[in-house]
Order: structure tokens, then C-alpha cells, then sequence
């Protein structure tokens, strides 16, 4: 423990740690180091770390959200630990275990409400984003993922266990959850796509992507990608995608093809697929550059120690990298410049310029997994 | 480390056919790996839980089996292509150990 708070001490620059010194937050964010339940603060401008806040339980499959005034962060653990974390005071000012198991939660578009999707008992928690007092308590009949906020205080999320998809209102007095009808067997993960308009639900039990238009009246499923690969045999997923930062490019959806070696491109108008890129391994994250054709993705074990560049327009590979070992996330600079890797297993996070592809910059993290920049706040979906 | 799986290699001797350094791995393995969907403490996830009070009625045999074929029409992949007999069989005394 000593040790470790020499080490922070070494790593805050002098400029933050001096009390009374103003600190703005919008170029400032986190990096969930799962192993030992901390969180390490980082300074994007900086290249570097400025703290640390410990004790925020088990965060294996960690996330975490951001309240609008990037001032505090929300972070849902998977012992079903919520806490808020004070970005500028670097410690946890609240938190609660509010059930057995979670797998991750969202902020209403106002801030107001943090919500956190459960697996143990299973179903959707609601929370004051001030107190992180409980407000709402829906229970399902499974376990929960895929949780989103969209305008006007609302969320939708999915069952696992059935398929089922709800929205749940939180705008009045009571809450009002509408069902919106089946998605397919087993849905892995769900996103909302950057402008809220459509609720994408990727399945693992069946082959497909389900679409929810959320600015219909009455949303429903439409399914889509429900015959890719079938001309050969799949093969076994070591990590389960994550759709989160599914990238949006190009008029097209970038998805992960589960259980092949595969980015699939589907126009996002027709829903039909254009193209398949052959990629290193099972995809995990497939993220978007920001301001750039280009996604970047990641691969599920043992393949974790690759990221590759494919372009949207020709859906060609155009850079295979090898960052360091297992690399679990990626995080763009809002407007692009660079990416933030994890390499979980050489605890250090990667800096790379986005045009040279190159390593800018390396900072020490404890198994890293999850990067969170703050300008996540003002993102529908994150 | 060295230490540790020393300290594994001595409370398992049934599991001496694993050499410690891949025994390391393993213990990394189960942690990061298997945490992914069980917990990095193993009480559970998207995959069942794994703590030794949770396996307490399986059988060694039958959880190195599950390790190494999956479970059909779950999320629970075969290891097989990177997993021995003998290393399935070390995880699932492992598990039911710690």
C-alpha cells in the first residue's frame, strides 16, 4: 500500500496536486484497471496519469458514464457496485452495492438518473445521479444488457435470457415501460446508433442483428445479417463482442460477425450487407475514427495481441499493429488524432498517432481494460 | 510469481504434470480469461459461478470435460484448441481448490 501511494505521488504533476489550483475535466479520463477494483485518472493532453481512486470493488467487465458537466463519473462494477467517482477531488463520493451481479448502466440525457443493467437477480435498477438513492426498480425475467439512454429521460435495454427488448420511461411521476417486442435468441449486447434513431441488438444464439426504429411510433424488430457465414463452420468465441462504439461509418454498419473471423458492412438504410472483411481473429471492439474512414478493431483471445485498420470505403486491412499484449480497448481523442490503447497483460496504455500509426506515448496502468474520456458526456448512447 | 505457482505446485500434487511456469499461465488464464464471463472472483457473470463452493459436487473429471468441449448452444466455448487434457484437468482441480 505504501508503495503504491509513493507511486502516485510520483505520477501527479505538481500543477494538481497543489490545492486551490483550478483543474478543468474535458480533457481528463479514466482507465478501469480490473484486477485491483481502481480506477487510474488520466490527462489525454498530458500523456499522463494524475491519480487514482481504489476501492471501487470487482471490475472485471467494467464501464463506466460520465455526467454532463464531466465532473463525476459513474462507475458500475460487476460485484454490482455503483460509484461515483469526483474527477476533481479523485476519490468516490458515493456508492452502493445495489445487487449481486451487473454488467453495466447509462445516464439519462439530463444527468438526472443513472440506470445500471443487472444480471444478479436480473432486471434494471434506476438511481438519483446526486445521491445514487434508488428510484426506480424493474425487475426482468433474465439477465439484462444492453442498456442505452435516449432523449427524454428514457432507456431501453434487452433480456439475455428471452429476447424481450423494453423502453422505459422515467420522464414523469412513475416510470412507464413499454415492451417493443422480441429481438432473437440470446442478445449478447445492444447500441444506439450516434443520432438515437436505431437500436441495434446483436445475437449470439441465433445468426443475426435485430434493429429497433426508435423514432417510430411504435418501434419493432426488424431483423437483418441472419445468413452471414453459413457457407463455412464457426468457430468458438473466446470473448463475446462488445457493441458499444459499433462503428457508424460511411452509411454503413461495421459489425463483429460472432463466432468468425469477420467485420460484416451492412448499409444502414437497406439493412442489407455490402461487403465482409476477413480480419486477424474474432472482432471485439469495432470503433470508429473519428473524422476519418477508418475502424479500428480488436480481437478476442488468443488472438488479443493485434489491432488492425480497415477502411470503410474499400473495406480493405490497411494496418495490422501490434501494440503489446492483450489488448483489450481502444479510445479515440474526440476529433480523431490519436487512439488509447490497453494492453491488459503489460499493464500500460498505449498512446498512437491515428495518422502515422505510430506510439506517441506509453503510461504504467495495473491490468488495464476499459479507456473513458470524458467527452463521452455529451454522447447519446455512452 | 515464481513463488506462487511454486506454492500451487505444492498444495496440488495431483497436478504436478503441469509445469509451473505453464501452471502461471494457467492462474493467468483463469483469472483474465474465464473472468471474462465468470467474474474475476468467480462468483458468476454471463457464465455460471466457479467458486470451489459452487463446483463443490462436480467431479474433476466431468468440469475438465466442459473446459475442453464447451456446452452446446451456450456461450461456454471449447478451450480445446488451446487447452491439454492435463491442463483442462489442472483448471478444474484448480478451481474446485481455490
Amino acid at each position: 500500500m505504501k508503495h503504491l501511494v509513493a507511486l502516485c505521488a510520483l505520477l501527479i504533476p505538481p500543477v494538481l496536486a497543489e490545492a486551490g489550483e483550478p483543474i478543468a475535466t474535458g480533457d481528463l479520463g479514466l482507465v478501469v484497471e480490473r484486477a485491483s477494483g481502481s480506477v487510474l485518472i488520466i490527462d489525454r493532453s498530458d500523456h499522463g496519469a494524475v491519480g487514482r481512486v481504489e476501492g471501487l470493488g470487482d471490475l472485471s467487465h467494467a464501464s463506466l458514464t460520465y455526467s454532463p458537466d464531466e465532473r463525476f463519473a459513474y462507475v458500475f462494477g460487476r460485484d454490482g457496485g455503483l460509484s461515483k467517482v469526483d474527477m476533481l477531488q479523485q476519490e468516490a463520493v458515493a456508492r452502493t452495492v445495489q445487487a449481486g451481479n451487473s454488467i453495466g448502466g447509462a445516464i439519462s440525457d439530463d444527468g438526472k438518473l443513472v440506470a445500471v443493467s443487472n444480471y444478479e437477480p436480473g432486471g434494471v435498477k434506476v438511481f438519483d445521479a446526486d445521491t445514487l438513492n434508488l428510484v426506480a426498480d424493474i425487475p426482468a425475467a433474465g439477465k439484462t444488457i444492453g442498456l442505452v439512454d435516449i432523449p427524454g429521460r428514457r432507456f431501453v435495454w434487452t433480456v439475455w435470457d428471452t429476447g424481450e427488448v423494453f423502453l422505459g420511461d422515467f420522464s414523469g411521476e412513475a416510470p412507464v415501460i413499454t415492451a417493443l417486442g422480441n429481438a432473437g435468441a440470446n442478445p449478447f449486447d445492444a447500441v444506439v446508433t450516434d443520432d438515437a434513431h436505431t437500436y441495434l441488438v446483436g445475437l449470439f444464439g441465433e445468426k443475426g442483428v435485430t434493429a429497433f426504429d426508435l423514432w417510430a411510433e411504435k418501434p419493432g424488430p426488424r431483423k437483418f445479417l441472419t445468413d452471414y457465414g453459413k457457407t463455412g463452420e464457426d468457430m468458438p468465441v473466446y470473448k463475446m463482442p462488445h457493441l458499444q462504439g459499433w462503428a457508424f461509418t460511411e452509411g454503413q454498419y461495421a459489425l463483429p460477425a460472432v463466432g468468425r473471423h469477420e467485420l460484416l458492412w451492412v448499409d444502414r438504410e437497406s439493412l442489407k450487407q455490402v461487403a465482409a472483411t476477413p480480419v486477424h481473429g474474432q472482432p471485439v471492439f469495432v470503433i470508429a475514427q473519428p473524422a476519418s474512414p477508418f475502424v479500428w478493431v480488436n480481437f478476442a483471445t488468443p488472438l488479443n495481441d493485434t489491432v488492425q485498420v480497415v477502411d470503410s470505403r474499400s473495406h480493405e486491412v490497411v494496418a495490422t499493429l501490434t501494440p503489446g499484449k492483450a489488448i483489450l480497448h481502444m479510445e479515440f481523442a474526440p476529433r480523431g488524432a490519436e487512439v488509447w490503447i490497453s494492453s491488459r497483460d503489460d499493464n500500460k496504455v498505449l498512446i498512437y498517432d491515428t495518422r502515422r500509426r505510430e506510439k506517441v506515448a506509453e503510461i504504467d496502468a495495473q491490468a488495464p481494460s476499459g479507456i473513458f474520456f470524458t467527452a463521452r458526456a455529451h454522447q447519446p448512447g455512452l | 510469481m515464481r513463488s506462487a505457482a511454486l506454492l500451487l505446485a505444492l498444495a496440488m500434487p495431483c497436478a504436478a504434470e503441469v509445469a509451473p511456469e505453464r501452471a502461471a499461465e494457467l492462474t493467468h488464464m483463469v483469472t483474465q480469461d474465464c473472468g471474462s464471463c465468470h467474474g474475476l472472483t468467480r462468483k458468476g457473470g454471463l457464465g455460471s459461478p466457479l467458486t470451489a463452493d459452487a463446483l463443490d459436487h462436480a467431479a474433476p473429471e466431468t468440469l475438465a470435460e466442459i473446459i475442453l468441449d464447451g456446452i452446446p448452444d451456450t456461450a461456454m466455448p471449447p478451450w480445446r484448441p488451446l487447452l491439454s487434457e492435463e491442463e483442462a484437468l489442472w483448471i478444474a482441480r484448480f478451481l474446485k481448490q481455490d
